[in-house]
């Protein structure tokens, strides 16, 4: 069996791991790295700061692959084919990747010993923990990285400082217009910008302690914490001491096929060098593992330079360059009260795009960088104001992912070919999109042009989407489906928009579900309160907040099977759900149930199903928080809320997550200071793991937090869209989520608030209701020309000693 | 042509079905939104369960139409075809609405 050992366990690693799998790679594969946890997501880091957790931005380690976590690789001996691991067993290979990275690039000026550097969750710990006692901060470097660093400062509380050698910031990205641009955004957050300017030495005072920078020309910048994010050094003392080819400036010299100098031995990532250029950016490192991974597969993949365009979002600047930075000619457009610099370059004819620039808005790359090279679709002005929006038609050959090298062409197969109907099957199909997400609004052009609906009109009764439907419900205030069909819409609507529109009366009048004409709106579930099954029978789930329930009740459901004969089975929720049951016989259920305490759990309706807990404080020895009474409270808050798809919750007492809550669309996790609340969880079809929203709150917090996610949810999302989904196309993701939900970005927070407070203060037991109600009732009869007579075609068999349909084909 | 009295005209809500029991046949019966009452067979031939007349009714590109309630496919109420699937097609049945009382014929 070929063995294969990766050194180094970065992103490009990572990725190189999943390629070899991809591509059936059956062989041993060990990863060693030198960091204790696997590879994670770099160009996330500064969120780690923010609360987001070392997990949250880890890969998963994919299945069968050995990894040797803290481990150093001390030497290659390359004639034995063997790694040498810091005091352990070395490792034999055939055949050895070198994964090893970068380091910063710390100048070697006096004190830099001092200085922190900006590149490992390790880096930012430290970085944390010098800003607890400080009030300024310098960065050195006002590039990419250095800019990330300055952010990270800044959300770190600490007067922040940039030093950049280069007349202006970015010199990589932006021309000097761009940089002043730039520039005055960053000013204007507060943040000091010393650019033309070099270190001299990091100053410490008396103590012992950074007391900040001192510049050639003699300024001293008073700060306790220094950053050095000026660049970057490949890591390739394991390649020169083992004798491969190095670079002129360093780097593990690779050919086209990723190989070293020694046939047995790639590098990949940062630490080679390919026609004298090392790659820091996380697209080309993708490209360059997966040429790896298909060479050692015996594929002929080639890796030939990268596109280096970048767009991204520094200090919340928009910042983005794509192609060259020069050009025979060249158009700009300039807002220096907006803060907006673009310029496009192209060819002496006019007729080639080259290349483009953007600070301030970034809306044309997404259009543009695709075109590097080619005609121009439009006239210039237009492409700087518009992007040229989606009247382009791309290339097949266009690249619209460069992180993952995914052309339109490969988009475009994947919709017609593979039957992807919205983003993120693009994005589980192509990989496009998942990296940066910036060519996310072209992959929905793609969509639109390939005639896909992307969730804009729901059916061909609405040209609408569900979020502008229920925007037209809520601010023109209407009240019924037919109103809205005659003003809104045409025909009489279908399976699809009823449904749909039924939910957002729901949500926004809060009446019952089969009140007037309501009722002809539900699909056959809400109709009858209940889940209809395969033989046309439902199934009856009642309400059992946070799993907690007494032996009297549990008595009663027993009782009430027995008695209608009913299958009984428990669900993945903690509840009890009772099978078989004719619409006859559902009110009669209903009856005994409503009256032993209980009422409609809602497993029936796009709405909250259940929210789950783990046995918490009160009884688990390990528990740090009361997981019961809190998923009780939330169930019960937030119980016959209708949405777009259904609701999943959960709540565990401490970090052993034993309710799963990462699996729902809202989880809580006990901590010992509160709550954790995650979000966008789901299990099912497409499982995801929620993702952190907000650590420690209080209770008060984490429900007013939840109050907001779940109204913004029900507000903005498409039909049948879970929240999942749903937060995988808020453009902006989690950061927009929480400036809305958070910080009121767009003044929303006093409305949604006060619509949940209407939801709680309206909600009403449906089956009660329909009990008290004769006319409802009528309706649940088998035939309505036979109220008694049940319904021949209903029929059973036995199987391990409870009911099972027999469906007459 | 025999006709049998169902249930009375106002029983029926606008776009919703009813099911009857007429010479041992199951009759899925439906008021569309004009005033028309449509009958078809109660049994959907995707899944053999008897349930079309609790399905979802609506119009495509203006014909009259029910949605299965198990797996969506839809049928015009004035063909019985699967508009989905049209080798697929459940029975018609003629109605009438006389004096506020609903009949349907499943005699042919």
């Amino acid at each position: 069996m070929r063995k294969i050992v990766v050194v180094g366990y970065g992103p490009a690693a990572h990725r190189l791991v999943e390629a070899l799998l991809e591509r059936g790679f059956d062989g041993a594969i060990t990863v060693i790295g030198e960091e204790p946890r696997p590879a994670y997501d770099r160009v996330a880091l500064t969120s780690y700061l923010s609360g987001v957790a070392a997990e949250e931005l880890s890969y998963p380690v994919p299945p069968g692959v050995v990894t040797r976590l803290n481990s150093r690789v001390t030497g290659i001996d390359r004639r034995a084919r063997l790694v040498a691991v810091e005091g352990g067993e070395p490792e034999p290979y055939d055949v050895l990747v070198l994964a090893t990275g970068s380091r910063p690039f710390v100048p070697p000026v006096p004190g830099a010993e001092h200085a922190h550097v900006y590149r490992t969750i390790g880096d930012l710990d430290a970085i944390r923990l010098a800003a607890k006692e400080a009030t300024d901060g310098v960065v050195v470097g006002g590039g990419l990285l250095g800019l990330e660093a300055a952010d990270a400062l800044r959300g770190l509380g600490l007067r922040t400082h940039i030093v950049e050698m280069s007349p202006w910031l970015m010199p990589r990205q932006v021309d000097e217009g761009g940089g002043a641009v730039l520039k005055a955004h960053i000013e204007a957050l507060g943040l000091s910008v010393h650019t033309g300017s070099g270190v001299q030495e990091v100053v410490t005072g008396h103590d012992g302690r950074v007391a900040g920078l001192r510049t050639p020309a003699g300024t001293l910048i008073e700060a306790q914490v220094v950053v050095f994010s000026a660049g970057i050094r490949p890591r390739d003392e394991l390649a020169r001491e083992s004798g491969l080819a190095l670079g002129e400036r360093g780097g593990v010299v690779v050919d086209s096929a990723m190989r070293t100098s020694d046939p047995h031995v790639y590098a990949i990532g940062e630490c080679a060098v390919r026609d004298g250029m090392v790659y820091g950016l996380v697209g080309p490192c993708f490209t360059m593992a997966e040429v790896a991974a298909d060479r050692i597969t015996g594929g002929g993949a080639t890796f030939d330079g990268a596109d280096l365009s970048t767009r991204l979002k520094l200090l919340g600047v928009e910042v983005a360059q794509f192609g060259a930075m020069e050009g025979a000619l060249d158009v700009t457009y300039m807002d220096p009260v907006a803060g907006v610099y673009k310029k496009l370059f192209i060819s002496d004819d006019a007729g080639t795009l080259l290349g483009g620039i953007c600070v301030g808005d970034a809306s044309p790359y997404g259009t543009l960088r695709p075109y590097v090279g080619k005609p121009l679709p439009a006239p210039p002005a237009d492409l700087l104001f518009t992007g040229g929006g989606a009247q382009l038609d791309l290339p097949d050959d266009a690249q619209v992912c460069s992180c993952n090298n995914v052309s339109a062409g490969v988009v475009r197969s994947a919709i017609t070919g593979q039957g992807c109907a919205d983003v993120a099957g693009l994005k589980a199909c192509t990989r496009a999109g998942t990296t940066c997400g910036s060519c996310v609004p072209m992959l929905r052009q793609l969509l639109e042009k390939a005639g896909v609906e992307t969730g804009k009109g729901l059916c061909e009764h609405f040209e609408h989407s569900r979020a502008e439907l229920f925007d037209i419900v809520r601010v023109r205030g209407i009240g019924t489906f037919s109103q809205l069909i005659a003003e809104h819409g045409q025909g009489r609507g279908c399976d699809v928009c009823k449904p749909a529109v039924a939910s957002i009366l729901a949500s926004l009048h809060h009446g019952h579900v089969l009140e007037g004409e309501n009722a002809a709106l539900q699909d056959t579930n809400d109709h009858f309160l209940a889940n209809i099954q395969k033989n046309g029978t439902y199934s009856v789930v009642p309400r059992i907040p946070g799993g907690e329930i007494t032996p009297d009740k549990l008595i009663v459901i027993g009782e009430v099977a027995r008695d209608f004969g009913l299958y009984t089975k428990i669900t993945g929720g903690q509840r009890i759900d009772l099978f078989g049951a004719r619409v006859d016989q559902l009110p009669q259920i209903w009856r005994r149930l409503v009256d032993a305490g209980f009422e409609s759990g809602h497993a029936y309706g796009k709405a909250l199903r259940t929210v789950k807990s783990c046995v918490g404080s009160t009884w688990c020895r390990y528990g740090v928080q009361d997981s019961v009474g809190l998923a009780i409270a939330l169930e019960l808050r937030y119980r016959g809320l209708r949405s777009p798809h259904k609701l999943k919750s959960a709540v565990s007492g401490c970090a052993r997550e034993c309710a799963e809550a990462r699996s729902k669309d809202f989880g809580v996790i006990a901590t010992e200071q509160g709550w954790n609340l995650y979000v966008g969880g789901n299990g099912g079809f497409k499982p995801r793991h929620a993702d952190l929203f907000a650590a420690d709150l209080t209770t008060e917090e984490l429900v007013r937090t939840i109050d907001r996610f779940l109204m913004f949810y029900i507000r903005t999302a498409d039909r049948l869209q879970r929240t999942s989904a749903w937060l995988e196309s808020l453009d902006g993701g989690l950061g927009y989520l929480r400036s809305v939900i958070v910080d009121d970005a767009l003044g929303i927070c006093a409305d949604l608030d006060a619509h949940m407070e209407r939801h709680v203060a309206a909600y009403a037991d449906e089956w009660r209701a329909t009990l008290e109600d004769p006319d409802k009732l009528s309706r649940f009869v088998s035939f309505v020309n036979a109220p008694g007579v049940p319904d021949p075609s209903i029929v059973f068999e036995t199987e391990r000693d409870q009911i099972k349909p027999v469906v007459m084909s | 042509m025999t006709w049998v009295n169902v249930c009375g005209y106002a029983t029926l809500l606008p776009e919703r079905g009813v099911c009857a029991l007429v010479d041992g046949e199951q009759v899925a019966l439906f008021r569309t939104h004009d005033g028309v009452v449509h009958a078809l067979g109660n049994r959907d031939p995707f899944s053999g369960a008897y349930v079309l007349s609790r399905g979802i009714v609506g119009t495509r590109k203006g014909e009259p139409t029910v949605a299965s309630p198990l797996h969506k496919q839809v049928f015009s109420l004035v063909t019985g075809h699967c508009l989905d699937e049209p080798s697929v097609a459940v029975p018609v049945y003629r109605t009438r609405v006389d004096g506020g009382t609903v009949s349907v014929s499943v005699s042919v």
